[in-house]
């Protein structure tokens, strides 16, 4: 008797470190599902300000998690303004002045179009596994579904945010929650997702909520209402002149 | 016996040219530092009036907690209702609504592309219609270095500095980055229609300025604005009637209970200058105590070497039978003429010393050039009715008190002794 227990306390750990993946393991399987090849999605924002709610509506083309083109669709005095992102830069188009301007330095650190997110959010590497080391802390619940929590720690310097906290579904391996935290420690930002779908056999988001801890409001509801995964886009869709069509 | 002390004073020059010298000196200083000190508080308070905080500010609570970071998402809504309210309330006051506004000013090339780029910091106020009170406030048309002044929407004004650095000239277009009141991104063109040199080295090196309208459409805020400036007719800054305005219009419309009702406050509340202002009153009072102490002083000291000078023939005098309380008292006399005459020829000379600074002013600018404060580069003094007295009392008095004081020492002498101390 006293061998069987010396035996099941001996197995059980081992069995419980065999069914945890690491932490990296999950940071890929996070990545290889949020980021695709080329994407096409159209959304909504909902900002909750400290004057009222605003709906921003956009749609969005994606190239090699790399590229990307933005044409926002309403409200009125938005809509026709472009964005096109290359690489490491963002331009900018308004249709009222008819010029592409560059934003770069601490314009990327600017809200976007109002809302909880910045340029700077937009410029991010979508690899989680380029940018961080990961720590697996632990379990938990969120949105009523199994996660596992881990803290992200940046590999280099110059990134946006110097830790993240995330909690992943383990069987859809999507991000549902996340606090994002600046060098000092402080909490700069929270999301929330409060629902997802499925696209071409890929979890995603729905529906999240950004809110920017620093900023007075109740944030900013970001709600996926369409996308596709894979479709071919012209190149041209990626270029400056495509802004001023 | 007045014409008999003075004639003793011109002939015995050694009597009068160090006290007179004295107080000369000393009424001068006070006179002049205090005509100084006058003009650049009148020099700050006009400024931080003009092109900050007016008389009277309104703003909304929630914008006031912020106003250093000029948070137009809070800005005021409904600034015509609130115009005609108070232009009904307050007729002889002048009110003007403003929008500060941050952002980047992009000089396009040939192609449209980004040439230079640089922060501006900018007003929108009202630069178009004839009779605004903006152009006498801000004295504008007097700014003007290069171009003319906006006449039609879309036109803009830019510190020289500033469109020296982004290479900009009249005739130029540039587009403004900023903020819309809802905080989406506002891109509008505007034309250089003019430069401006105000003096101040925060707004030379990176202000523009806009007609408000075009500032509502560029930050989407229309029928709104961050500030509405309220202005005495006489551009005199009257805090009784200030703070009585102020309390009862807070008393018509603050909620404290809704962050966006308005609120009113005066100058020297919006601008922080409160603690400062009083300091400077105190600053007036501490100068003329420091000199009549200082002066009192000085001519006891001279009142004492004179007595020595003058021991023999004080002695004499008692000798011969002169009361000690008239020789004191010829020596007050004597010391109110020195008093008088230094009194008199230190304020005539402080006061025009200090009218030629109020004429032409004293260019302070290479102590300003990093600084961001709304302050003048070039300050003035000012003479008032209070320069002519500021030292000529002061100068009388310590004078007097220094006579007084080193006289007493005659009510010392003993008349027994007096053949004595002749003797030796």
């Amino acid at each position: 008797m006293r061998q069987a227990i010396m035996a099941l306390f001996l197995i059980l750990p081992a069995r419980l470190f065999a069914q945890a993946p690491s932490a990296e393991e999950i940071l890929r399987k996070v990545d290889r599902n949020a980021v695709a090849d080329n994407k096409i999605i159209v959304s909504k924002m909902i900002i909750h300000g400290r004057r009222g709610e605003r709906t921003v509506e956009a749609k969005s083309w994606q190239r090699n998690s790399v590229d990307a083109f933005t044409e926002y669709l309403s409200p009125p005095r938005d809509a026709g303004t472009k964005m096109l992102k290359l690489g490491d830069q963002l331009w900018t188009y308004s249709p009222d002045t008819d010029r592409t301007i560059l934003i770069s330095g601490h314009m990327l650190r600017q809200s976007l179009m109002g809302s909880d997110l910045s340029y700077e959010d937009m410029m991010e590497d979508p690899f989680l596994q380029h940018l961080y080391e990961a720590t697996l802390t632990g379990s938990d619940l969120a949105l009523d579904r199994p996660v596992w929590v881990l803290e992200l720690k940046a590999k280099k310097p110059d990134i946006a945010y110097d830790a993240r906290k995330i909690w992943v579904d383990k069987e859809r391996f999507v991000i549902v929650k996340e606090n994002l935290y600046a060098k000092s420690g402080t909490l700069l930002k929270q999301v929330d997702v409060r629902e997802m779908m499925t696209a071409q056999g890929r979890w995603v988001a729905k529906s999240a909520l950004f809110k920017d801890v620093l900023k007075e409001g109740d944030g900013t509801e970001l709600i996926v209402e369409a996308i596709t995964f894979d479709e071919r886009i012209p190149d041209v869709q990626f270029s400056k002149a495509s802004l001023r069509k | 016996m007045i014409r008999f002390l003075f004639k003793g004073l011109l002939r015995d020059r050694s009597r009068s040219i160090f006290p007179l010298l004295a107080v000369f000196i000393g009424v001068f200083l006070t006179v002049f530092m205090y005509s100084f000190l006058n003009g650049v508080v009148m020099d700050m308070i006009r400024s931080t009036a003009h092109y900050q905080t007016g008389h009277l500010r309104i703003m909304t609570r929630a914008y006031a907690r912020e106003a250093d970071q000029n948070p137009n998402d809070l800005a005021f809504i409904g600034v015509a209702k609130l115009l005609r309210a108070l232009n009904e309330k307050y007729p002889s006051m002048i009110w003007t609504p403003r929008i500060r506004f941050g952002g980047l000013l992009d000089v396009p090339d040939r192609n449209g592309e980004t040439k230079t780029q640089g922060p501006v910091s900018g007003l929108g106020v009202d630069l178009l219609s004839p009779a605004s009170p903006d152009l006498t406030l801000l004295d504008i048309r007097k700014a003007v270095r290069l171009g003319r002044l906006p006449q039609k929407p879309g036109e803009i004004l830019i510190g020289d500095e500033c469109a020296g650095k982004l290479k900009l000239a009249p005739g130029d277009t540039a587009t403004l980055i900023s903020s819309t009141m809802y905080g989406s991104m506002a891109m509008a063109n505007f034309t250089i229609a003019g430069t401006v040199r105000f003096g101040i080295a925060a707004m030379d090196r990176a202000a523009i300025f806009a007609d408000i309208g075009d500032v509502r459409r560029a930050l989407d805020m229309p029928d709104a604005a961050g500030e509405v400036l309220g202005f005495f007719p006489d551009d005199r800054y009257d805090d009784k009637k200030a703070t009585l305005m102020a309390a009862s219009f807070n008393r018509e419309h603050e909620n404290p209970r809704d962050p966006f009702s308005p609120r009113m406050g005066t100058l020297p509340d919006e601008s922080g200058l409160a603690d400062y202002l009083s300091l400077v009153d105190s600053m007036a009072l501490i100068i003329v105590a420091i000199f009549v102490a200082a002066m009192s002083i000085v001519l006891w000291n001279a009142g004492l070497m004179g007595s020595l000078r003058r021991y023999g023939e004080i002695g004499v005098r008692l000798a011969i039978g002169e009361d000690n309380g008239h020789v004191y008292r010829t020596l007050v006399l004597e010391a109110l003429m020195i008093g008088f005459l230094g009194s008199v020829l230190g304020t005539l000379a402080g006061a025009g010393v200090a009218y030629l600074m109020q004429v032409y002013g004293l260019d302070l600018g290479f102590l300003f050039k990093n600084s961001a404060l709304m302050i003048p580069n070039v300050y003035h003094a000012r003479v008032t009715p209070g320069s002519f007295v500021i030292g000529f009392v002061p100068g009388m008095v310590s004078t007097v008190l220094g006579a007084a004081i080193a006289g007493i020492g005659i009510y010392r002498r003993q008349t027994s002794q007096l053949f004595k101390e002749l003797e030796t």
